[in-house]
Parts: structure tokens; sequence; C-alpha cells
């Protein structure tokens, strides 16, 4: 529309280009049909008279757009994306002018605020990255009247417009900000706020609290730091009497926390934040209370090692707020000691870690110092159970919190919790009423992860039979629920009995847990559920028992309860997290189960193909996607089997005579659109083409289009993800039988590895494929290498060239490195002996100079030693005395073989000695 | 703003099954991918073990040029006994064309004199016990050896093949090896070959495995002997290779029983009821991998009560009065053995080379006379030799120290069995002693 690309139109523009746009919306919005002429509607839209016009007339279309009636807010978010799409200055420049303009209705100014919004954000990275770049390549003056409508906005009367405006405000300065753009915003807000109208200074200080979540603490300079602190935080004191402009204030430090790390610092500063905190969570406005407790929690784990002067007076506004506020702020309450449990459990973790004593933060014991008060306190919550909890998912209240927190303090001290919280059990668990006993099971079920398990056993021993008789004969489902789930916590902390001196769980009392648990599973779903899980870890802590397992006897008694608790049609969410839960400990069983059961597991491949059969028969009458659930479960229950019964020689012998069936079903379960039921079947093809080695060659043509379709499937990252191990699998078992299937496979990996739309974490199991698919098919890689090496290239180029980054990115470069090198050592491996080597020396020196790169950087971690140092040797190995000279030449090998060879990782050791002999064979070591 | 979620999990534990099986099935992925790499790495040492060997063979005169199988059947001169080869007459180190050859599916394939070439080398030569280890109890099994043929059993292929230790084939035959039959649960891929170190026992007709080298293409090179002695005794009777004989199966194969070389261990192996004819104990080290080439990690020891081939006989099979030795004439005239490095027994002067026309790197025989071996802090000093003759053509070795001196211990003060039960006796006893004085 704008032909000169000034960012306005000129009349000749509009009536040549933008007046049919105009002219279609108004016959949407108009009930008369009327148009105005083109010269009419320019002279309306020409507001300033300067002959141009950008700023449309919008409020019905905003206003149609939250119709009731379907096909008009269809029709109505049609013209405002092709509104978009065609002429974005304007169709920003009006969603503004909407927003600010006082004569407009409430509900169009939000949603044309939200809509500007969604135009300048996004969820997915791609896309937001888009948009920035759009608004950055804004006309000037096209953006300096779009924030002047902003500002204006905030000023608004009618909160919609004022509330919307500063969110928006705060994503323009998130892009802005760190192009060194817009730098009088923070100044122009500060100055708002010594305006005296309290909804101007209320919009202000939300702007600040939104900006300080939107922008980076590094772009904005210290001196603005303090200014927006000192704003807040006096927008928070007690002397401001609106308790509107006080909550904003309140919630804006609750982001703006993040840049007060000097201030943090300052013990002046501090004082002063931490005392206008506290009192504000004594402000008469609940929301304020709240709202001040969530600045509490905010700060326990960003300046836990500043809180040491203030923990008393915090323990006691604390503990008034659990006893006695509303349940919203003294659930934040309670969370303040989860949160500090965090804090120190990841301290003493580092403590207890291979850098002894070396943590960054020391440990203040609040949780210890705190415990004879802190722990009656949160006994009593328990108390304050609510009805039906166990029911509902969504529920979480003060006894739930409570309870958590609980648990978390007994994981931070250990032995010191168990004397302070016996007599409460003691006392309460033969209470009549039902409160009581299952505050005193919880308690007791709270406590059983970090006391040492000799401070535990004599009277988890005790407790045993108790519990056993609670889950049969209470009379209170949530008691049973609570129990159950508590003897599924004595199974999973305290099972392994080996090195106990009086075991909990004994050839005598294995039967009657067995009988209690199996006869639970017969009760309302969330108990049984919980009983499934007890079961999982009862198997689980049998995992390593040897040859004879003491499960043995109940194994066929116990897989048939799951079994019938599995097809199960209940429909309800609790019914459905009991069948996932009766699946999974179903797989639990079948991993852990021993030589003397595997009869009894073969006989459950049939039993799980027949239902797997039965959903798809299922969804061929309805096909809604119901089955899913259940397919996904089936699938994941086979692929268990699978690996377990092909782990072994004599089972993986008789597994096959299955596989032509399995297999059958696996390729049904693709014709489902469900991903979690995709990323299954894969997984268990995968387990299966291992079992069947190269005989799974007769299956391929079947399965490549689906193969193709996993690695196609970008938007479910996963399923792309375990495809590519399946192609791995796939390379081991068929070996040179892939190659008619890797050309398709090849160019699938390209494409995802050139793809911005793919997660990140499928690349470098990608380039690692590549090392699998060239060992597979040795020299025939050949015709790839030209698409893949400069691939590898430029990944390594990028990988190398990464300084300074933070542990997350540490960690995926060097997943990405181990890749790269994996790739490279299949590579090589696969054209040794062939008389294609020389294809590879082009590449050696570069090759050589990743390792050296990456070794210079010293940030690699032990697993991309190992393949660094392998890559050598592979190199060495393949290229032979070709490579000797290049070898010698880089001074790395010798101190990376050197290093590994000193390795105190047995494995590192062991890559490094093959390599020495690899490269003995080339130059003199 | 709204307000922060702060729900936590309750009374659910922490961990996800589909979680679990995605970590465990790339845990699978994961080995698998470092077992694909490690074999085919594997198959490197394969050849690793061929260059280096023959990258330490002495320079041998180019004249010499012999058949490999009619140089066996010659061989018997002072051949010690036609059972016992341990330690002597190669044949065919006469190989400078560089013929190479990367592994043993390569060599399976190369046939004739190029094979045999390679198989050759791949054999792992036990030294002569001399002296008696320290931490014998600790450090070293024992096991009897069978008397018979030491060859090397590769199945691949569908077929199995033992060659004797110069290379040439002794059986080509079906055999419940993996890969070793033509038969629908033995074909396997042609990388899943085996390679085991044998005794063939003639009256039984049976492949006794001392050791192994190869199982279904895992290479055990690089492993050491706990672990190949564990992983024979486990793989080999779950082929199907120990049942008899039938028609996939030729020969029948049998484990050796090795024993912890303790007192118990060495008197079950001296003493022992053994389905086969004993011929002296090997010793090997626990922690030594398999090693072409001679090797003091392993060590064989023979006595009259355990062996028919204690003294090594003539070519009559008759036990000459005097010891006979057969050394290499180096450049500046010493008299040396095989070993690495040689050790010297004495020198000749030049007119005497002359004399009798030699050269550097011949082979010549002489015999101990009575002035015997004379050592000095268990270093020879000095030996008393007569010149006899040239060796038989064939030779291509000097005697080996360790076998020298092993020879001429037994005809004046053998090592007894008594000697090695005292030894393992003693270290025992200082065990006991040190334990004391822990608990002091």
């Amino acid at each position: 529309m704008d032909e000169n690309n000034d960012g306005k139109l000129s009349f000749e523009e509009f009536r040549d280009k933008a007046y049919d746009t105009f002219k279609s919306y108004y016959e949407f919005s108009s009930s008369d049909h009327y148009v105005p002429s083109p010269e009419l509607q320019f002279a309306d839209l020409d507001l300033n008279k300067d002959r141009y016009t950008m700023v449309m007339e919008i409020t019905q279309v905003l206003l149609h757009a939250q119709s009731v009636d379907g096909t008009v807010r269809k029709h109505a978010e049609e013209t405002l994306k092709q509104f978009q799409e065609q002429n974005l200055p304007s169709f920003l420049l009006s969603l503004a002018g909407e927003l600010s303009n006082e004569e407009k209705p409430a509900e169009s100014r939000k949603l044309a605020g939200l809509i500007l919004k969604n135009a300048l954000d996004a969820k997915d990275q791609h896309r937001k990255f888009e948009l920035v770049q759009k608004w950055l390549a804004l006309d000037l003056g096209v953006k300096n009247q779009i924030k002047a409508f902003l500002i204006q906005s905030l000023s608004s009367l009618v909160y919609e417009a004022r509330s919307t405006a500063s969110q928006v405000v705060a994503k323009v300065a998130g892009i802005e900000l760190p192009q060194k753009q817009w730098p009088e915003l923070i100044a122009s807000l500060l100055a708002n706020i010594h305006q005296i109208p309290p909804h101007v200074k209320q919009a202000t200080l939300e702007t600040l609290g939104y900006l300080c979540e939107e922008v980076s603490p590094d772009v904005v300079d210290q001196d603005q730091v303090n200014k927006i602190l000192t704003a807040v935080v006096q927008g928070m004191n007690a002397h401001e009497l609106n308790s509107e402009v006080r909550l904003a204030a309140t919630h804006a430090l609750y982001n703006a926390l993040g840049f007060a790390q000097a201030n943090f610092n300052n013990d002046m500063e501090r004082d002063y934040i931490m005392r206008v905190v506290c009192e504000a969570t004594l402000s008469t406005d609940v929301k304020i209370r709240q709202a001040a407790f969530e600045c509490v929690v905010a700060i326990s784990s960003a300046y836990y090692e500043k809180l040491a002067p203030y923990i008393q007076d915090i323990f006691t506004i604390t503990a008034k707020a659990v006893r006695e506020d509303e349940e919203p702020v003294a659930l934040q309450a309670i969370e303040f000691w989860s949160s500090i449990c965090d804090e120190e459990i990841d301290i003493l973790e580092e403590y207890r870690g291979e850098f002894s004593g070396d943590s960054d933060i020391p440990c203040f014991y609040f949780i210890k110092q705190a415990l004879p008060a802190l722990v009656p306190m949160l006994l009593e919550t328990l108390l304050k159970q609510e009805e039906d909890q166990d029911q509902d998912e969504g529920a979480w209240n003060i006894a739930m919190a409570g309870g958590t927190c609980l648990g978390l303090v007994a994981r931070t001290v250990t032995d010191d919790i168990v004397p302070l919280v016996m007599p409460f059990i003691e006392e309460n668990i033969t209470k009549p009423d039902w409160r009581q006993r299952e505050a005193a099971t919880y308690a007791f079920g709270s406590i059983l992860e970090g006391p040492a398990p000799d401070k535990l056993t004599t009277i988890v021993n005790v407790a045993l039979n108790f519990m056993l008789t609670a889950l049969t004969n209470d009379p209170n489902t949530h008691v049973k629920d609570t129990t159950a789930w508590t003897l599924g916590r004595i199974f999973e902390f305290l099972h392994v009995a080996a090195a106990m001196e009086t075991p909990i769980i004994t050839s005598a009392n294995c039967q009657s847990i067995v009988t209690v648990l199996l006869q639970a599973m017969k009760d309302a779903p969330n108990v049984a559920e919980k009983a499934c899980a007890a079961l999982y870890f009862l198997a689980q802590g049998f995992e390593d028992v040897g040859p004879s397992s003491p499960l043995t006897p109940y194994f066929k008694g116990i897989v048939q309860s799951l079994l019938t608790v599995t097809v199960s049609y209940g429909e309800d969410a609790g019914e459905s997290r009991l069948r996932t839960a009766a699946y999974e400990t179903l797989n639990e069983v079948v991993r852990c189960s021993t030589d003397e059961t595997v009869a009894l597991v073969f006989d459950l491949v049939p039993v799980i193909m027949a239902e797997l059969h039965k959903t798809l028969e299922c969804q061929n009458i309805s096909p809604d996607g119901k089955q899913g659930e259940r397919q996904g479960l089936l699938c994941g229950c086979l692929q268990v089997i699978i690996q377990k019964l092909g782990s072994s020689e004599p089972t993986r012998v008789v597994l096959l005579q299955y596989a032509d069936q399995i297999m059958q079903l696996f390729l049904g379960v693709f014709t489902c659109r469900s991903a979690t039921v995709h990323e299954e079947a894969m997984l268990g093809i995968g387990a299966l083409a291992y079992v069947a080695g190269p005989e799974f060659a007769k299956y391929m043509t079947q399965f490549y289009k689906y193969l193709e379709m996993g690695l196609q499937n970008f938007e479910e990252y996963q399923v792309c993800a375990i495809t590519v191990g399946v192609v791995g699998d796939l390379c081991r078992a068929l070996e040179d039988k892939i190659l008619p299937y890797c050309d398709g496979i090849m160019t699938q990996l390209l494409k995802d590895l050139s793809s911005n739309q793919l997660h990140r974490s499928v690349k470098p199991p990608i380039f690692s494929c590549f090392g699998d698919i060239a060992l597979a098919i040795g020299k025939n890689f050949e015709k790839y290498l030209m698409y893949a090496m400069p691939m590898l290239q430029s990944a390594a180029d990028l990988s190398s060239q990464i300084v300074g980054a933070d542990d997350e990115m540490l960690d995926y470069t060097n997943l990405l490195r181990n890749g790269i090198l994996e790739a490279y050592s299949g590579i090589l491996q696969g054209f040794k002996n062939t008389a294609k080597t020389q294809l590879l020396l082009p590449h050696a020196h570069h090759i050589l100079s990743f390792i050296d790169n990456i070794y210079q950087e010293k940030d690699m971690d032990d697993a991309v030693m190992k393949t660094a140092i392998g890559v050598l040797g592979d190199l060495a190995d393949t290229l032979a005395t070709s490579a000797g000279p290049l070898i010698q030449q880089f001074s790395v090998c010798r101190e990376l073989l050197n290093e590994c060879l000193s390795s105190d990782d047995d494995s590192i050791k062991q890559s490094a000695e093959w390599a020495k002999l690899a490269i003995s064979q080339v130059i003199s070591v | 703003m709204p307000a922060h979620e702060i729900r936590r999990a309750y009374k659910r534990p922490a961990i996800s099954d589909q979680q679990k099986r995605r970590e465990l099935s790339l845990l699978r992925q994961q080995q698998h991918r470092l077992d694909a790499q490690s074999q085919a790495r594997r198959l490197a040492s394969t050849l690793f073990s061929l260059t280096t060997t023959s990258a330490e063979e002495p320079a041998i005169g180019t004249d010499i040029d012999i058949n490999t199988e009619t140089a066996s059947s010659k061989e018997i001169e002072l051949g010690v006994s036609e059972n016992d080869d341990e330690e002597e007459e190669d044949d065919d180190s006469s190989d400078r064309r560089n013929v190479e050859i990367k592994d043993v599916r390569q060599a399976s394939r190369v046939g004739g004199q190029d094979g045999r070439r390679w198989f050759a080398r791949q054999l792992m030569l036990p030294e002569w016990m001399i002296d008696i280890p320290d931490r014998l109890s600790q450090d070293w099994y024992v096991l009897a050896r069978p008397a018979g043929k030491r060859c090397f059993v590769v199945s691949i292929n569908g077929t199995t093949v033992s060659r004797l230790r110069n290379g040439s084939v002794l059986h080509l035959f079906p055999s419940g090896l993996p890969c070793g039959a033509r038969t629908r649960e033995n074909s396997g891929s042609p990388q899943s070959y085996c390679i085991l170190d044998c005794i063939f026992h003639e009256t039984d007709q049976t492949y006794y495995v001392i050791d192994m080298v190869c199982w279904k293409g895992y290479s055990l090179y690089e492993c050491n002997a706990e672990f190949r002695f564990f992983w024979l005794n486990s793989k080999l009777t779950e082929c199907g290779a120990c049942k008899p004989p039938s028609h996939y199966h030729k020969y029948k194969f049998s484990p050796v029983p090795v024993y912890n070389c303790d007192q118990a261990g060495l008197l079950s192996a001296y003493t022992g009821q053994v389905s086969y004819v004993k011929d002296g104990l090997l010793f090997y080290n626990k922690h030594a991998l398999y090693q072409a080439g001679n090797t003091p990690l392993t060590l064989v020891w023979k006595d009259e009560k355990c062996s028919q081939y204690v003294i090594d006989t003539d070519n009559k099979g008759e036990v000459p009065n005097k010891q006979q030795v057969v050394l290499e004439l180096q450049n500046d005239g010493k008299l040396t053995t095989s070993d690495d490095p040689p050790v010297v027994f004495g020198s000749v002067d030049q007119d005497f080379v002359q004399k009798l026309v030699l050269h550097p790197g011949n082979l010549l025989r002489f015999a101990i006379n009575d002035g015997g071996l004379v050592f000095v802090d268990g270093k020879l000093e000095k030996a008393d030799l007569v010149y006899q003759d040239k060796p038989n053509r064939g030779r291509a070795f000097a005697d080996s120290y360790s076998k020298v001196v092993f020879q001429y211990m037994a005809r004046h003060s053998p090592l007894s069995i008594d000697d090695l039960v005292a030894s393992i006796n003693s270290s025992a006893e200082e065990d006991k002693a040190s334990d004391v004085e822990m608990a002091c």
C-alpha cells in the first residue's frame, strides 16, 4: 500500500491500494452497507490534516472479534489478520490509537492492547525472533507515534486500558532497551510516579514491574535500577495510603528483585527493603499480604545468604500467617520454609559431593535452628485436611503444603526430625477422628526420606503391621490413601534390606504385604493407585536380588491383579491415573523379574498383544483418539517385555517367534494420531530391531514410511528424537541391509539439521546417527560425505566458538560435541580397510583442529573426552600412515592422549590405551 | 498480576515410568553404539598384533625360503618331540613381501601361504619357568597342559579351520562353535567369527581350549586372562561345541580346568585326573593380555611325572648325552639367544667365522660341555660350549634363554613340584605374618 515506503499513506496510495481493504471492512462492520467515498474516508482518517493517514477506525472489528457469534468472530479475526499482513505499520498504529482513545469502549481498547502485545512477542522462539525483527524495522516516526499512544494510555481512567498498556510498554522495552533504544523510557516512567492521580501511579508501578520481568538486569544501568527500586519500595511503604498503588508496587518488587543484587549487598538498603516487605505482610489488605509473602519467598531463594539477620522476624510473621491468616497467605508463608529447605538441601548436597566443603554459598542451617518451633507449626497444619482432597487432582491446601514442607524438612535435617515427630504420630494414629489418623500417617510417611535407615528401621518394623492392617480395615478412604502412600515410601527408601541388621521385608512378611496391596487394588481408585505405586517400589527393591526373588511365589498373582486393573474401562481422571499406575507397576515387576519367572513373563506377551489388538479394533470403529492413552501404555509395556526378554540369548530366540505379530501391532498403532503413542511404538520397535537382528529387514518396507514420518515430526520433537535413536538401532541390527533406505533417511536427517523449527536437543543425536549409519554401510557412505562433512564441520566450528556460556549451554555444547565426534568415529571406522579411505584425508585436518579447539577450551566433559580420544585412534587406525604427519603436527594429540591415559575414569583410560596402540602404528609415541 | 503458582508434588513419586522407559532405551542404544564401536576397533587390534610381530622379527638370511609343510616334517632333529612345539621351529619367517592382512576374515579369505603366515604369528608363546614368580598364589592360574598339537581354531562363515603353529591347516570341519557350521542356529554375520587357542589331543580326538582370543567377533586380545578364562568357560559350554560329535559337529571341544595357583589348585592341576594325557603345567598371569609371541606372563613347566617330554630328544628320539643349544651369530661374533633383548652365551673369533664361512644371523648348534652354565646373582656368567654343527635350514630362531636354562636345570637341579609348593606356602606364611603384625 505504501508505495514510496515513507511509512505513511498519501491520498493516492490510500485510494489505489488500501481503500479496498477498508471498503470490505466497512461493508462488514456497518449494517446499512454504506461505504463512504475514498475522499471522505481519507479526510476522516487524516486526523492531523497532513494529507496522510495511517490510523484506521477498527473499534467495530475489535468488538466483533469478541462476538459470541462464531461466524462474526471468525470474519473479524480474518480481517485483522489480513490487515496485519498487508500493512503492519498502519495495523499497529491503529491498535495503539484505539488503546489510547478514551472515547472507545473498554473491551475494544483492551483487545487492541492484547493484539498489539501479541504482535511483539510469541512463545515460539522462531516466531518471536521474526516479530522482533519486524518491529525493529519499522519507521522511527511510526514507532514514536505508537509509543506516544502507549504512554498516553497509562494515564487512562479505564483500568483495562492502562493495565494492558503497561504490558505492551514492557514488551516494547524488552525489544528496544537491549538495542540501546528508547533511552528516555525509564526516566519518563519515573517522572510519572510523582504524579498525583493514584491511577497513574498504579499503572506506572505495574509497568515498571512488567518491565523488570521482560528486560534482563544487565541492560539497565545501576543508577536507573536504584531509582526504580526506590520508587517501587516507596510505593510499598505503609505511608502509601492507596492500596491499589501499594499492591502494584508489591507486585513490581517481586519482579524487580532480580535487579536488586547490588542493593542487597548494601546493609542499609537491604534492611530498608526487608523492613518494608515485612511490614507489607501485616497490611490490612489480604492481596497485599499475599503479594508481600510472595516477595519473601522469592527473596529466600534469590538472597538466601543474606537472610540471617531477618530469619527470626520472618519466622514470627510466617508462623502467625500459617496459624491465623487466610489460606492464600498461609500457603505462601509455608512456601517460604519449603523454599529454604530447597536451598539448604542443595547446599548440603554440594557439601557431600566430590567438591566437599567447596560450595559457593555457606549453609546457615536455618531449618535446623527453627526446628523446635517449625515442626509443631507444620504438624498443626496436617490436621486441616479438606474432605475429598484425594479425589481432586487440583487440590492444594494448608494440610498438603504443610505435609510437603515437613517432608522437605526431614530431608534437610535428617535424623533430628524423628524424635520431634514421633510423639505426634503416637498420639494421633489410633484416634477416632480420621483427620488425626490421617495426619499421623502422613507425618510418618513424610519423614521416611532423609533420616538414616538405622534411625527408622525399628520404628518401621513396628509400624509395618499397623499400616497393613489400616490399609485393610480403616473405615476412612483418606487414611487408606495415605497409608498406601506411606507403605510405598517405606519400600522406596528402606527396602534395600541386605545392609540392615533387621530387614524390613522378610520372607515371613512378604506374603502379607503382597496380599494387602493386591486387596487394596480393588479399593477406591485413588487408594488402588497408591497401592500400585507401593508395589512398584516393592518390586524395584528386588531388582538386583540375584537369581531368586522373594516375589517369585506371588508373581503370578501380582500380574493377574494388575491386569485386572488395567482392563477396567472407567473414564474419570482417577480411574485413568489408576490404569497408568497399574501398567507402570507391571513394567517394573517385569523389569525386576528373575529367571524363575521368565515363563510367566512370556505368558504376558500374548495377553498384552491381545489388549493392544483390541484397541486397534476400537479405533477402527470410533477413531476419536480415546484409545490413545491405553495404546501408549500397552506399547510401553510391550517395549519393556521385549527389552527384558531380549537381554538374554535363550529368551531372545523364543521371543523372536512373536516378532511378526508384535511388529504388525506396532505398525497398526501408527495410524493413531497421538505423539505419545508414536513415541512408545517407536521405542518398542527399536527394542524389537535389536532382538530380531538382520531378520528385521523383512519389516522395513512396511515400516519405512513411519520411520520417515517420525523423522519429519518437528513439532513433537520427542518423537523425532526417538526415531533418530531407532535409526541407530536399525543400523546395528541390519548392518549393510539398511543401505536401500539410507538415501531417504539421510535426506531427512540433513533436513532436520538445517531446520530452525526442530528443537535443538535432537541435533546431537542426529550427528551420532550419522556415525551409526556410516559404521553399518561402510564405504557406501561415500555419497553422503559431501553433505554430511560440511554439516559436521560447521557444527564443529560453532560448538568450539561458544565461550562464557551458562551451565545449560555448556551441557548442550558438550552433547553437540559428543555427537559430532561420534559421527567422525563411525565414519572413520566405517571406511576402514576399504579402498576409499583417501576420501577422508581432506577432512583429517579439520577433525584434528576441532579436537584441538575443544581441548584448549578446557571445558569438555568426560564423555566428550572419551569420544575425542577414540576419534584420534580411529583417525590413525583408518588413515594409517597418511595420518602420521598430521597427528605429529597437532601437539594436542599427545597432550590429550597423556591426559586420558592418566584419567581416573576407566573407560577413558581404556579408549586412550586403544588410541595409543593405533597411533603408535603410524608414528612413534 | 496473577499470584505465583506454588503447588508442589503431593503424595506422588517423583519418577515417571515413561521417562524411565525413555531413559532406559537411550541407555541401551548408547551401550549398543559403544559395543559396535569397540567391535569395529577391536577388529583392528588383530591387525596390530600382526604388524607388531613382524616388525620385531629378526632379520633372517635371504637364502632361507622353505615350504612350510615340508619344513615342519623335516623339523625333528632337535625337535623336542613332535608333540611339544611350544617355542621353536618357526618356518616361514622369510616372508619379506609385504602382504598386508588386516584381520582374520581376510586371512581366511586369502588362504594359501599368506594366510598361513598370518596365522603363524598369532599365538601367544609361553616362556619356560626357570624361576618361580612372586605372588604365584595370588596372581596366577595353573592348568594341566594337554599333550598334543597346539593350534589356532577359527570358526567363520559356517566353517571351522584348525591351523598348526606354522599356519598349516590341520582340520577343516563343521563345528558347534558360533559360525562354525552352515546350520540355521549357527549362521551369523561374518563379523561373528571365533578364534580359539587349542591343543588337539589325538587319542580322544578332542580340541582342548586353553585360551580364547575372539568370540563372536568380540576380540579378547586386550582382555586380561582372568576375563578371558571367565568368558571361555561361560561361552564355550553355552554354544554346544562341547557336545559329542555329530553331523554338523565333527570334533568335540572341551575346556581345560583352570585353577587358582594356590597349593590346592597347583596340586589339582598336577595330580588331578583329567580325560587327557598331560604335558606339563601352564601358568597364566591373571592380569596379562593375550599377546602374540613370547611372553614371560605365561609360563610352561614340566617334570617327569606330568610329562613324557621333559628333556629334549634328538632326531632319533633319544636324549643326547650333552644338552644341545642353538644360538645366533651376531656381527661382533657374539652368540645369542632369540630373546628380545638377546642374551649372550659366548662368542667366536674371526678365524672360526672365516673357516666355516659364517654370516651374521646364522644359527649354530653347540653342546654344553662339562663346565656347564655358570650363574652369578641369577645372571648367566659363563657357558662352556662346544661347537657341533649348523642346524636344519628350516630352523628360524635360536633357542630362547628360558628354554636353555630350563633344559639345563632339568638335567642338573630341576625345579621340582616341591619347590613350587614351598614357594606358595612361604608366601602364604608371609601373608599370615604380616596379618599378625597389622593386628598388633
